[in-house]
């Protein structure tokens, strides 16, 4: 590989090659995602929950 | 006293706080290595002498492949030791893999269509292999919908375990469904138990991606888990420090 265009034409297989990395990049930053925002709402839960039982 | 680790992994404070220490360990490694591995599987790799370089879609192709297979035995394995024990924390492990398991299953199908269509000339093909992780895809799916449909807890984890325990069948014949049968797909090159057939420039990207998903899952598997034992002990004391934390 020489160039930058070159690089990203994959000989020809551009359309096939790039959609299929961004493809699954999307599927672990979306993973990371969840699963950060899974814990945080667990967490906001469990200090409402736990406030509330104070207040009692 | 053999068996004090054992029991202390089914206590819920311990496993939270464990969960929270081994998390960056397994994800800095995982992030290193897939970085380093799309890196050589793009531009270090030498192309393929019969795909050029369209075959450098393996390289996001089979890691998400090999995730879905290894979700899919990971998530059977916790729900049967949770059925079987009765341990909860087992049935949160199993639980924290689902969305995982039908992203990356996902992730396989597609990719794997955007490689067939220069390849094989189609985007689809009822071929075996296709077609059991197509289904692979419904069992992850269908396995969170019944857990989603029943609301008590403890039930939908038994109920949802006999469904996971009862589908992992599928994964060996995934596995050697390009042997049994006369397949578009081909035959494995590295996950085999002889040597793997392909040169080292191409192959230690690959290994990387592969070890790289791995550790990934384990990383998301503990953040899943820590968020799943939180919300099912909610009433505990222990949660009193946890969030004051």
């Amino acid at each position: 590989m020489n160039s930058l265009g070159e690089f990203l034409a994959m000989g020809g297989y551009a359309r096939y090659v790039w959609p299929s990395y961004a493809l699954v990049l999307a599927a672990i930053v979306l993973n990371i995602v969840w699963a950060r925002r899974a814990l945080h709402r667990a967490r906001a839960e469990a200090r409402r929950r736990v406030a509330m039982k104070d207040t009692q | 006293m053999a068996w004090t680790w054992f029991h202390r992994l089914g206590s819920p404070p311990y496993i939270y706080s464990l969960a929270a220490r081994l998390t960056p360990w397994f994800a800095w490694p995982a992030a290193l290595l897939i970085l380093g591995g799309l890196y050589g599987g793009l531009v270090l790799a030498s192309p393929d002498y019969q795909q050029g370089e369209g075959y450098r879609i393996l390289y996001v192709h089979a890691p998400s492949a090999w995730m879905s297979l290894m979700v899919y035995t990971t998530m059977a394995i916790a729900a049967a030791v949770g059925l079987i024990w009765r341990i909860k924390v087992a049935h949160a492990v199993a639980a924290s893999c689902a969305a995982m398991g039908a992203s990356f299953t996902f992730a396989a199908l597609a990719t794997g269509s955007l490689w067939g269509a220069p390849m094989w000339g189609t985007y689809w093909e009822w071929d075996p292999r296709l077609t059991f992780e197509l289904i692979l895809l419904f069992q992850f799916l269908g396995y969170m919908g019944l857990r989603a449909a029943i609301d008590d807890v403890q039930r939908a984890d038994r109920v949802s375990a006999v469904l996971a325990i009862v589908g992992v069948v599928n994964v060996p014949i995934i596995h050697y469904s390009v042997e049994w049968w006369n397949s578009l797909h081909q035959t494995a090159s590295v996950m085999k138990l002889s040597k793997p057939t392909m040169p080292l420039d191409m192959l230690i990207p690959l290994l990387m991606m592969f070890l790289g998903f791995t550790l990934l899952f384990v990383a998301l598997l503990l953040t899943r888990l820590r968020a799943e034992v939180l919300s099912r002990e909610r009433s505990a004391a222990w949660i009193r420090d946890v969030v004051n934390a």
